[in-house]
């Protein structure tokens, strides 16, 4: 009984983990890809310079959804409650 | 349709090489990171054995790599320092590429072992930890060489109250390096595999050549933050 009410949690704090870890790097990516696209557009020769940060700074936002994917991976494959 | 998703994917288990009861090692993972290792190996000392004044197509490759290496320690580091740490910084980006490379692009599936099967060695949290470790133990030690006992000033550096945020950052940058190159590449891995079990024709094509680009950018990252921690320990 104990069993299946922690299975059942973990596999919703698993969804809420890594849907919420989602929203603030979707929206602090899409703020740096604006701003992004608006220097471009101000500065095209200055483009490939702007593309590298940007992906970069990209890559680094996109490890905070990775950390809320590492916690549901690791709730749903090696949950530490379930005996 | 649930029954078909949960036997395409399951927990795999890890080929167990014992020593002893308690000691054992992940099979899987030290052969194919070995062979990582001789791989990138074999391709340094075979693309610079011959350096000649116009480069042919090996060497090509071997300068871009030393000068995208080169310039990710110049300007993390700083020019009068860098040429300590270029080795530990080239080590670190060409192990990660090429062990994120031997996982998208060496069709493993072929080859059989008892139990588990191959893939790459980044896919371990072990292996990431170990470099993650590495990490912070080069920029320890950077920082006791460069600056001697005075590397603790660092530690109460804006003010005195900032002391704990500064010891619990020296635990949470491995644990963040570790994270997220084991949770990328194994994000990458489950949804290659989560859509090839639902339309295993075609469709994981362009997911694919994603997972690629991901994994040679998360390279590039791993070697950057190194660079990063090692150079804001000694500036």
């Amino acid at each position: 009984m104990v069993d299946s009410i922690v299975s059942a949690a973990s596999v919703i704090a698993a969804a809420v983990a890594v849907g919420f870890a989602g929203i603030g790097p979707g929206i602090g990516q899409g703020n740096a890809a604006g701003q992004a696209v608006e220097g471009i557009a101000r500065q095209p020769e200055a483009e490939g310079k702007i593309r590298g940060t940007l992906l970069l700074s990209l890559a680094f936002m996109e490890s905070l959804t990775i950390y809320g994917l590492v916690v549901a991976l690791s709730l749903l494959f090696a949950n530490p409650f379930v005996g | 349709m649930y029954t078909f998703l949960i036997s395409k994917i399951e927990v795999g288990s890890h080929f167990y090489v014992n020593f002893s009861d308690s000691l054992h090692l992940h099979g899987e993972t030290v052969l194919v990171s070995s062979l990582v290792v001789a791989a990138v190996s074999v391709f340094l000392i075979i693309g610079t054995s011959d350096l000649k004044k116009t480069p042919g197509p090996l060497q090509n490759v071997i300068e871009i790599i030393y000068e995208l290496v080169k310039s990710i320690a110049v300007t993390q580091i700083g020019p009068s320092y860098y040429s300590q740490f270029l080795p530990f910084v080239a080590t670190i980006f060409l192990f990660v590429l090429g062990s994120n490379l031997s996982g998208a692009l060496l069709p493993w599936k072929l080859l059989e072992i008892p139990s588990g099967e191959l893939a790459a060695p980044t896919n371990d949290i072990n292996t990431t930890a170990c470099l993650a470790l590495l990490t912070s133990l080069t920029y320890f030690s950077a920082g006791f060489k460069i600056k001697g006992i005075g590397y603790f000033a660092r530690y109460i550096k804006p003010e005195l109250f900032l002391l704990p945020i500064n010891i619990a950052e020296d635990f949470t940058k491995p644990l963040s390096l570790n994270f997220r190159l084991f949770g990328n590449v194994v994000a990458d891995e489950l949804t290659v595999t989560v859509i090839c079990s639902l339309v295993p024709i075609l469709v994981p094509v362009p997911i694919m050549m994603l997972g690629l680009f991901a994994s040679s950018l998360q390279a590039l990252i791993f070697a950057t933050l190194a660079a990063v921690y090692i150079g804001e320990v000694i500036e």
